[in-house]
């Protein structure tokens, strides 16, 4: 199977010579679920800001390397494009206060300029939020706020609404972290519905939410990648001592 | 005993403040019953005529609530795509970048310049580009003190609005920039609609501004007591029409002026009033 995701010697820096990501090659296969595992300031979230050029948005952020997305170099594409094809949740739910929960779920073609009849309107919408688990909890209230919802339903609107462009991979910044257990866990059931279709990299500081949901893991210090693998694997038999010590606890 | 001693200054001087207020009132009210009791609030407010000479002496405030309306309002609508611009500017695109502070502090310094010194400079310079123009043959009117008033009220429209635009939260414009939005779209789509609450408001202060503006726009309105007829006439705010007769009027002609004064007072309270109001909605969102 050709990966969907390569990056060669990925380096990302804030300032001059103070590197957060240190020289990451690896390859991301579709239809898994990789999680990325690793201190506080290790450089998970930076590594996966880079794969959708949301770095660029700062310009004292600089990226090398190579990062190709479906055979295409990323630095080559309209940064538009990658943040299409590369959909992004984050930790703190976002939902655009403006907006209706209808309209945020077709931000992104409203964003995009991208004109739609009601009919294909009305499929996306109702598409997106199945593909969700959140269409049978709001379909009567479309009009209202994306803001009125709970913590949970906000960021299961805020997926649909990365789903409803259709994504080849869908990066997702401590999705949970700021959820209640019961929220957590619809999203991780979630994910693994969502495999099927899509390809998900997760940063998470959560052990054990890596070990339930994720086929690959891998494990971040101090801005290099330390290892890469199965997880299920990792999690029994590391090859690095420092994996080793970070899943038993000694740090981190 | 230190602190009530202290707790007791504090009421003291916020009596103070509310006392001088009621008093501030009680003698516009005082002074302009005169006025109001010769032709009623409704038959003032709604009179165009003002005629000072003894025998046919009739007041009426229209004429100068026509012409503060006209010149507050135009000012307002020349004043947004500067402003706009200069809060999107500092607000989005240099938020925090050292052009951004050095254009702010440019702007702040419009606004510490003198009313006076900007009636002069619109006397002396913008007037003779009116003429040139050919607006009208005097250059004064409606038309200059809208322009000038413009640039007296844009440091006011535009730092209020920058302080808006640059509290829409980070996390929601990531979020649309992860969705493939351009820069323009984000502002377009999310800074702009998140901020509409608080720059709405920051117009409305800046129009309270120019309702009440007095020195420059007497110095180029041209002072004449009728209803402009459009925006190259000349004609008189409220504020306009006090500061210029004042000085030579009693009796009935002093009621009325103060009546007027009593009138924008209540105008600009009220949409003092209405921009709190909404900046209240701001604040819950």
């Amino acid at each position: 199977m050709k990966p969907v995701l390569q990056m060669k010697d990925v380096s990302v820096s804030y300032a001059p010579d103070t590197y957060a990501v240190k020289n990451v090659t690896t390859d991301i296969y579709p239809n898994t679920i990789t999680a990325i595992m690793g201190p506080s300031g290790c450089g998970k979230s930076t590594l996966l800001r880079a794969i959708n050029r949301m770095h660029d948005l700062y310009t004292n952020i600089k990226t090398t390397g190579e990062i190709t997305l479906k055979g295409n170099n990323i630095f080559d594409m309209n940064s538009m494009e990658v943040r299409r094809m590369a959909g992004m949740v984050f930790q703190q739910p976002n939902p655009f206060p403006t907006m209706s929960i209808y309209e945020n779920v077709l931000a992104g073609y409203k964003l995009n300029g991208i004109r739609l009849n009601k009919k294909e309107k009305d499929e996306i919408v109702e598409q997106s939020l199945q593909s969700v688990a959140l269409w049978d909890e709001v379909k009567d209230v479309m009009s209202k706020r994306g803001s009125f919802l709970s913590g949970g339903q906000q960021q299961r609107l805020c997926i649909a609404r990365t789903l409803a462009l259709k994504p080849e991979i869908l990066l997702m910044d401590e999705p949970t972290s700021a959820l209640d257990p019961i929220s957590t866990n619809k999203i991780e059931e979630l994910l693994l519905e969502l495999k099927d279709k899509f390809t998900i990299i997760v940063v998470t500081h959560n052990m054990s939410q890596a070990a339930r949901i994720s086929d690959n893991s891998m494990f971040m210090y101090l801005g290099e990648l330390v290892e890469h693998g199965n997880t299920t694997q990792m999690f029994t038999k590391p090859k690095n001592k420092r994996t080793e010590e970070y899943l038993t606890g000694v740090f981190g | 005993m230190k602190d009530k001693i202290f707790r007791f200054l504090l009421f003291f001087a916020a009596l103070i403040i509310l006392l001088l207020t009621a008093g501030i009132i009680f003698a516009l009210v005082s002074r302009s019953t005169e006025a109001f009791q010769e032709y009623g609030i409704w038959g003032f407010i709604a009179n165009p005529e003002w005629d000072p000479r003894p025998a046919t002496e009739e007041y009426g405030a229209l004429s100068f609530i026509v012409g503060t309306l006209y010149t507050a309002f135009f000012a307002l609508f020349l004043c947004v795509p500067f402003s706009l611009s200069v809060a999107l500017f500092n607000g989005e695109y240099f938020k925090g970048k050292r052009i951004s502070s050095f254009v702010r502090s440019i702007v702040d310094l419009l606004a510490g310049i003198p009313s006076i010194v900007y009636g002069l400079w619109g006397f002396y310079a913008v007037r003779p580009l009116i003429i040139d123009l050919g607006i009208n043959a005097q250059g004064f009117g409606i038309f200059l003190s809208s322009i000038v008033l413009a640039i007296m009220i844009i440091p006011y429209a535009s730092s209020l609005s920058t302080e808006f635009i640059s509290m829409v939260p980070n996390k929601l414009k990531e979020g649309a920039y992860s969705l493939g939005a351009t820069q323009f779209e984000v502002i377009q789509n999310i800074s702009l609609p998140t901020a509409r609450s608080g720059i709405v408001a920051s117009y409305i202060l800046a129009l309270g501004r120019a309702l009440g503006e007095t020195m420059a726009v007497t110095m180029l309105i041209g002072n004449t007591d009728r209803i402009p007829k459009g925006l190259r006439d000349t004609g008189n705010t409220m504020a306009s029409v006090i500061a210029n007769q004042f000085g030579e009027a009693d009796g009935l002609k002093l009621s009325s002026l103060i009546a007027i004064g009593l009138l924008l007072f209540v105008i600009t309270a009220l949409i003092n009033m209405i921009a709190k109001l909404v900046m209240k909605k701001v604040a819950s969102i």
